[in-house]
């Protein structure tokens, strides 16, 4: 982390207004606004999917219009109108790219200044990053394979897997977040257009940090993405979420579901940045994030979480970790940054199922302006999860007066030998720290960033390098000007 | 270096420094002393400029410019250095990465290059041995868990790299044993050259038998009372403040 200076983070900062705040013109082929069964299987169509793949979306919105809304969650939004929403669109291209070189130079444009532009792309293949890269619903291009390839580890399009690898993803897919699991997941599993795929073999290390840049670009499409990734047993691999959005009055709609299976003695390591357009300073726009994460550990396996959220208008996630394998592991390392009439309500579950399993959860809350900051954590252990363990810790700090924060841990234990751990701090920015940073020749907004990023640490260490550097600049842009 | 005339200051209507005169040449050392509630620190967060006081009125020049007139972190760039009394703790924050911040603040304040790594771990190596400072503390968070005497110390070591032209020392010699002391003593007085002052504020004489001071003044209700040499330390050690005030009685 050393590698970042402070004056990249002057740089950053004087751009005070959202970064990304840009769209592309590029033709799409979109499906008309609205949500019915014709729209599901013109979206199936479009993906030229199998038979089993529409029957799936199909009982997915059958039980989707079953489902209400939940609105248990600490937040106020207007719920999205869902027959208002384009349910497909698609970059009007037919043609895969062979090479990078054929990118339409438009959507080139895009990835620079996303800061995955081609120059970008080729230097980081020496620092063996691989990038899926995800613009609008349909994945334009994916780098890397061959070289992946060679471990015969799968890293592309979920649209693809399900074409090139479908008794992989049929295997896999809704085994941990069942279609009936929520309302959101079940939208999901009815509408999703795209997203990741990723296979890890028996026995095989992935060499690098595969990596996937999520970007909404048309308005008013409601984006669902679908993840999937498969550690086999005794594999490892680190996976990176990046995302960003540009600038919008009306709300959009992301609906995302991540499944995870590390599978006996497998690991997995997944780091989400995510940066959605939070809306304006008076709480105009911006993204509604309602998220499903969760993962399924075998035995001795490993599933660790870490996040960084600073965007969205509203947030709704919990990454999750069902340790069913004995001696199993998981953990959830969390920054959540709400400012101005940002609301999230963020956290994990842990549910032990096998013995001597462990959980850590370290969640580090931010608030400013009149944001609101719910954790949410439940630490379920289950009659047969002998030896459990869990360690939790929640830390608020509050940047002035007049936002909240709020942490709801719920905690349910079925088996006397446990051992559960919880620890909670809420703070206020210190006057006193700013006042020391000020006499040491320190300006406000470096002791800001200085110590908020001091504070985060524990998580910020978690984070791959390459995210580490991104993640502190976006602490400090996030909270500009914010103390009072 | 500072020249500070009838100096007037209050914190929530209740007046605290009630016209106070103070001068302090390149090369000197000023100690001020004085009892409780007299006044003493509240000159010094005045001077290192704190918000939470109000002044009313006088004036502070600081090497010809109008020191009341500066922010804090404008004032610390001009080289005022404030050693804490209670220094603050920030989790998670590198004491090398705080001070390289501050220095390269201050650098860019004066329009010269950040400083390179390199010469930066020489200083913080020449520095940290200054006063006796384990290099491991260097790279802990700033005064994380360090033992009183470590964080006075950790204070003498930033004012050591940040090379202030007044220091203004906040009863750095309360909370330390001997030992600590001496060492606190012996880097105070390494760094004095005729170009840098200092002003210790202390309750006790015993500080200024390592750090002697060219000056000593009596602070007493906002005011300066009474100004000597280092003998008027001693007499105030052994005879207290109350003489002193009956004098002003008169």
């Amino acid at each position: 982390m050393s590698a970042y200076t402070e004056e990249e983070l002057a740089k950053d900062l004087e751009g005070q207004e959202y970064k990304f705040g840009f769209t592309t013109d590029i033709k799409s082929d979109q499906a008309p606004k609205g949500l019915n069964e014709d729209i599901i299987r013109f979206i199936s169509a479009k993906k030229e999917e199998p038979e089993w793949m529409l029957q799936n979306r199909l009982e997915a919105f059958a039980i989707w219009k079953e489902m209400k809304e939940p609105d248990w969650a600490h937040v106020k939004y207007e719920k999205p109108n869902f027959q208002d929403i384009i349910y497909y669109s698609a970059p009007n291209q037919t043609k895969k790219y062979e090479s990078w070189d054929d990118v339409d130079p438009e959507m080139k444009e895009t990835m620079k200044k996303l800061g995955i532009s081609m120059e970008e792309q080729k230097r980081l293949t020496g620092t063996n990053v691989a990038v899926d890269f995800v613009m609008d619903s349909v994945s334009v291009a994916t780098s890397f394979k061959s070289k992946l390839k060679e471990l015969g580890i799968i890293f592309c399009s979920f649209s693809e897997a399900v074409q090139d690898h479908p008794e992989l993803v049929r295997e896999h897919m809704g085994t941990v977040v069942p279609t009936k699991d929520n309302f959101y997941a079940a939208l999901n599993s009815a509408v999703f257009t795209d997203g990741s795929f990723c296979y890890i073999p028996k026995g095989v290390r992935c060499p690098m940090e595969l990596s996937t840049y999520f970007r909404i670009n048309e308005g008013g499409t409601g984006q669902f993405e679908r993840t999937l990734v498969v550690a086999d047993e005794g594999s490892y691999v680190s996976y990176l979420e990046g995302c960003t959005a540009p600038q919008r009055d009306e709300n959009q709609l992301h609906a995302a579901v991540v499944e995870l299976v590390a599978k006996d003695n497998a690991e997995i390591k997944y780091s989400t940045v995510q940066n959605w357009y939070p809306g304006d300073k008076n709480g105009l726009g911006g993204i509604f994030n309602f998220v499903t994460k969760r993962g399924i550990c075998g035995y001795r396996s490993k599933i660790s979480w870490t996040q960084v959220e600073t965007g969205s208008a509203v947030t709704w996630k919990y990454p999750s970790c069902i340790l069913k394998g004995d001696y199993s592991v998981g953990e959830f390392y969390s920054v959540a940054v709400t400012n101005n009439y940002q609301q999230a309500d963020t956290g994990t579950k842990m549910i032990h199922l096998g013995k001597n399993t462990k959980s850590t959860i370290i969640s580090k809350g931010i608030s400013a302006g009149e944001s609101h900051n719910s954790y949410r954590g439940l630490v379920q252990i289950n009659k047969n999860a002998h030896n459990a363990r869990n360690f939790s810790q929640c830390d608020s700090l509050l940047m002035n007066d007049t936002c909240g924060a709020h942490t709801f841990p719920y905690i349910e234990c079925k088996n006397s030998s446990a051992k559960i751990e919880h620890e909670a701090t809420t703070s206020k920015i210190g006057e006193d720290q700013i006042f020391y940073c000020l006499q040491r020749g320190i300006s406000e907004e470096k002791a800001i960033g200085l110590i908020v990023n001091g504070y985060c640490k524990e998580v910020l260490n978690q984070l791959p390098m390459e995210f580490a550097v991104e993640a502190q600049k976006l602490l400090s842009i996030s909270l500009e000007g914010s103390v009072g | 270096m500072i020249k500070i005339t009838d100096l007037q200051a209050k914190i929530d209507d209740k007046e605290i420094l009630k016209g106070l005169n103070l001068e302090v040449k390149p090369g000197e050392i000023h100690a001020i002393m004085g009892p409780n509630g007299a006044g003493k620190s509240t000159l010094a967060s005045v001077l290192a400029g704190r918000e939470d006081y109000e002044i009313t009125g006088g004036s502070v020049d600081f090497q010809g410019t109008d020191l009341l007139d500066m922010n804090t972190e404008e004032r610390a760039r001009e080289g005022l250095f404030l050693a804490f009394q209670y220094p603050v703790e920030i989790p998670g924050v590198s004491n090398i990465n705080f001070l390289r911040t501050a220095i390269n603040e201050i650098r860019e304040h004066k329009k010269k290059d950040p400083i390179s790594a390199k010469d930066f771990m020489a200083m913080v190596r020449e520095k940290s041995a200054l006063v006796e400072l384990d290099s491991k503390l260097a790279s802990r968070s700033v005064n994380e868990g360090f033992s009183g005497g470590e964080k006075k110390r950790n204070e003498i070591f930033q004012m050591a790299m940040l090379e202030p032209k007044l220091a203004i020392l906040d009863e750095t010699d309360s909370g330390l044993d001997i030992d600590a002391l001496r060492i606190v003593a012996n880097g105070v007085n390494t760094l004095k050259s005729d170009k840098n002052a200092t002003i210790v504020i202390t309750h006790y004489q015993r500080l200024l038998d390592y750090i002697v001071p060219d000056f000593v003044h009596v602070l007493y209700d906002g005011k300066i009372v009474k100004t000597g040499g280092k003998e008027l330390a001693l007499e105030l050690e052994e005879k207290g403040y109350d003489w002193i005030k009956e004098e002003l009685a008169n």
